[in-house]
């Protein structure tokens, strides 16, 4: 008896999220609750100096003007900001200087998500900034990195490091006012990852940061910024995936990418959060801010997985201010059972000759929503500007959806802009062919979800895409319609 | 008072002048309240983003005209396509134009709203179908609160209608605060086929408003072919709001060519309501100075088996800007849809901005949809191929944008009125090509 549809739907909808386990580490958690208090007293912990306090107050004035936006196509229970903690730190932080004193439980956390720092360690040259809940526990290959001038250090270290160099670009390219979730970051942010490669480096190794969150009730509100200085090249993984949970928690992060003249920089993200149960209860709410500026020649690359997450609200964007500059997105995004995703790009061309890419990837099967929002927007000055954006759904199940937005705002006449999307089904004569050929529905729906999201795979680092692919198996398998 | 609560007020001197016991003016009633509740649109809505009102909504807008005012044939001959027969329906200033009309009631029902709406005969047809589809936003509502007079087409079954029918909405500008509302309703019957040539001109450069509303319904295997040709002058402002009920086996496909007028703003939407149906939106749009045009259509597949086929193309130079909001939405049981979309626009001037937001909505799994956009401008290689000929520049780039919006062109039915086309086209380009194409 053939493996039938109906089958393939109920395995799927039994399938539980693997990476469900708790890990029981003291946490030295803040009441729940957010005022000005809370924003001082998380700046204190932080042992950070005086303007950067005043940052985050300013920052919390205008978050209370705002109201959450309501624009995304996606529908959720709001979060109540007054139940959240703001802070939560592993309590044992010792300062290692190996691997071994590294606390055993949290080794086994990450070698249960297959991604073990002796793992990481043996594959070559991937320096591992963890962070678990809000503060970096264990830095890697920091001497390798130190010996090129180049920074990579949790952000409240670099606050306290090298203050100018944060204070010269934090906010310059996701300002405060932003929109309400920024805003919300700016004032509460616990932690995040710093990065700062010097003038003509090209970073030897792919630097590397898994977040997680692990504490029930606690938001996390990374903030993450890269630095590539004249000339430089990094390349920057982040990976995620949280432990199961019933309530809704709550994720607001920023990213900052800063290229310079002509700096390169290579931002790839793997998002395995977890996405609710099969009745579309619990699951992680992910509303990031991310977004990078070009200056002349430079050049910067999106590239993301999205499997995970309840609600996605998340517009990587690329500002081509700089002559030349290119702008580059590529996106992966699966949604299954209840999770809804409102993901995207905005491509901002104000310099001439800039270019731009988009590759959009939707794959939406059980009872998910997931739409495509994306902007290009041509200045007036960008002579010769240039955008290729494509955005392909896949649907399984005929209980999904897949849509489309994009906006495509052109001032130039130079201007040369070309949009496609289409939506299509597995065909049955493919996994026919497949089938054909001794090669069951499954292995032939993961085979033919790989070559649909291949272009994209394709650019992740090796590393990742290892681990992109099995995400994708994971998130996907049988869920043909 | 601002204008909407002047318009509201106006709803009751307005109920004076119709017959307030016929079962239609209820619709109106409601209509007015649903205007005052929702008002104009604005920039803060989404489906208004890129369009505002506010140079058209003047304070003195009034809906009564104050006087008839009549024209010559001679005067107004060159806005009709003379050179076929056909029916007429002609207004002035949203007042029927007898002279000027050629209507009928032979087999069919080419005639006034007014007359469907006050005439026993029909009470049954404007029951079942007056404002059944129109969305009830506040533009349309605004209309429908006021709806007295426009055409009424009525085509039985079987009834293959030999000639085109055109409908005429000139204003005068006399009185340049005139709001001129027509609403038109045209029922095509099974197996039904007709043709339709629809036109709004103002006469004097005056200011010009006109918020038209036009449902159509296409029964079980009914043709209608609808054309659109919108080369007003620069003063005169159109929102036209066309909504398209169709049924099972029947095509229907609305041209709209947009050349003229300060500000024109199109709402286009189907609703598919049978199987196997098929619907064709197609437009060219060409502008220049500070006009503005804004192609909104959308449609809505509630059925499966269904095609939809959209083919705008937009040229755009001087001060102008276009806007492309294209909306295709596939319902969960809308399983084997073909849906196509397509928008190709050419920015001519740095000046010039055009807008597109081209939107797939899917809940079914089995269809077939894709949307193109694109942004560019005209071969520069063409162009020299052109006049290494012999062509001189501004024929060689007209010729290039004749090819670029041909696609469209072609498939217009009527000869004469691809021909009338042609040479609008020819002449908003300032060119002779000395031939036709």
């Amino acid at each position: 008896m053939a493996y039938t549809e109906e089958e393939l739907k109920k395995e799927l909808e039994t399938k539980e999220y693997e990476y469900g386990f708790y890990t029981d580490i003291e946490s030295d958690t803040f009441p729940v609750g957010l005022n000005e208090d809370i924003v001082r007293a998380i700046s204190k912990k932080k042992e950070e100096p005086e303007w950067m306090t005043d940052w985050r107050l300013e920052a919390f004035r205008v978050w209370k003007e705002m109201e959450e936006p309501e624009w995304a196509n996606v529908k959720y229970k709001k979060p109540d900001f007054q139940a959240i903690s703001y802070y939560s730190a592993p309590s044992k932080k010792p300062k290692y200087d190996s691997l071994d004193e590294v606390d055993p439980e949290l080794l086994d956390t990450f070698k249960k998500l297959g991604i073990s720092l002796d793992e990481q360690k043996k594959l070559a040259g991937v320096a591992v900034d963890v962070v678990m809940d809000s503060v970096s526990v264990a830095t890697t290959f920091k001497k390798t990195l130190a010996e090129k001038g180049i920074i990579f250090c949790s952000i409240s270290e670099a606050i306290r490091e090298y203050p100018e160099l944060v204070k010269k670009y934090i906010g310059t390219v996701v300002p405060r006012k932003d929109n309400f979730y920024a805003a919300l970051n700016s004032a509460v942010f616990s932690d995040g990852s710093f990065c700062y490669i010097p003038k003509g480096v090209r970073c030897p190794m792919e630097l590397s940061t898994y977040f997680r969150i692990n504490q029930a009730g606690t938001g996390q509100f990374e903030r993450t910024l890269v630095i590539a200085d004249e000339g430089s090249y990094v390349s920057y993984l982040e990976g995620c995936t949280a432990p199961m949970r019933d309530e809704n928690q709550l994720h607001a992060a920023v990213v900052e990418l800063i290229a310079l003249d002509d700096a390169e920089i290579k931002y790839s993200t793997v998002q395995n959060w977890f996405p609710g149960d099969k009745e579309g209860k619990g699951g992680v709410f992910n509303f990031v801010t991310k977004r990078g500026i070009c200056e002349t020649n430079a050049k910067i690359s999106w590239t993301q997985v999205e499997t995970g997450s309840a609600v996605t609200w998340k517009y990587p964007s690329c500002v081509l201010k700089g002559d030349n500059s290119i702008g580059e997105f590529y996106s992966i995004a699966v949604t299954n059972n209840y999770q809804q995703a409102d993901t995207g790009t905005k491509m901002i061309h104000l310099g001439r000759n800039t270019k731009s890419t988009i590759i959009s990837k939707g794959i939406s099967a059980g009872k998910s929503q997931n739409s495509y929002r994306g902007l290009v927007q041509i200045n007036g000055r960008a002579e010769n500007a240039r955008n290729f954006s494509q955005c392909d759904s896949l649907l399984m199940g005929n209980e999904c959806g897949a849509h489309t937005f994009p906006y495509i705002e052109a001032k130039n006449k130079t201007a040369q802009i070309e949009h496609e999307a289409t939506t299509s089904k597995i065909g049955e004569d493919q996994i026919f062919y497949c089938n054909q050929r001794g090669i069951d529905t499954e292995k032939a729906i993961a085979l033919i979800v790989n070559g649909f999201s291949k272009e994209v795979l394709n650019k992740l680092p090796m590393e990742f895409a290892v681990e992109a692919q099995k995400l994708l198996e994971i998130s996907l398998e049988g869920s043909v319609g | 008072m601002d204008l909407k609560d002047k318009l509201v007020s106006s709803f009751m001197a307005f109920e004076n002048t119709v017959d307030v016991n016929h079962p239609v003016h209820e619709v109106r009633s409601e209509a007015i309240k649903n205007f005052e509740t929702l008002g104009f649109p604005s920039k803060k809505m989404e489906s208004w983003k890129y369009t505002s009102l506010k140079s058209i909504l003047k304070p003195q807008l009034s809906v009564f005209p104050k006087k008839e005012t009549s024209l010559d044939y001679k005067d107004v001959k060159q806005y009709f396509i003379h050179e076929i027969e056909s029916y007429k329906i002609v207004f002035v200033d949203g007042v029927y134009s007898s002279h000027l009309s050629e209507t009928s009631h032979e087999g069919l029902d080419v005639c006034l709203m007014s007359a469907a709406l006050s005439k026993p005969k029909y009470r049954l047809l404007i029951e079942n179908y007056f404002n059944k589809i129109a969305v009830k936003d506040g533009l349309t509502s605004l209309n429908t609160a006021f709806s007295k007079e426009g055409a009424f087409i009525n085509i039985p079954r079987g009834v293959v209608v030999e000639k085109p029918i055109q409908i005429l909405h000139f204003t005068t500008g006399v009185e340049s605060s005139l709001l001129t509302q027509p609403r038109n309703l045209v029922v095509v019957g099974e197996n039904a086929h007709v043709q339709i040539i629809e036109r709004h001109q103002s006469l004097t450069d005056n200011p010009t408003f006109t918020n038209c509303v036009t449902e159509i319904f296409a029964n079980k295997r009914g043709i209608v072919d609808y054309y659109k040709i919108q080369n007003d002058r620069d003063e005169a402002s159109l929102i036209d709001n066309t909504y398209i009920s169709q049924q099972r086996n029947s095509h229907v496909s609305v041209h709209t060519f947009s050349l003229g007028g300060k500000l024109t703003r199109n709402n286009l939407q189907f609703f598919q309501k049978g199987e196997y149906l098929d619907s064709t939106l197609k437009g060219v749009t060409i502008t220049d100075k500070k006009q503005h045009v804004d192609h909104s259509t959308l449609v809505h597949h509630a059925q499966p088996n269904c095609e939809s086929h959209q083919d705008y193309k937009g040229i755009y130079a001087d001060k102008s800007t276009g806007v492309f909001n294209g909306q295709i939405i596939v319902e969960k049981e809308a399983q084997k849809t073909n849906g196509f979309q397509q928008s190709n626009n050419i920015l001519l001037d740095d000046t010039a901005t055009i807008n597109a937001k081209p939107q797939l909505e899917i809940f079914a799994d089995d269809v077939r949809c894709s949307h193109g956009c694109t942004i560019g401008q005209l071969d520069d290689e063409a162009l020299l191929y052109l006049r290494s000929r012999g062509i001189p520049k501004k024929e060689a780039t007209a010729l290039l944008m004749f090819g670029f919006a041909n696609n469209v062109l072609e498939s217009v039915k009527i000869p004469q009125l691809k021909q009338r086309i042609t040479k609008l086209i020819a002449s908003k380009l300032g060119v002779n090509l000395g031939f036709d194409l």
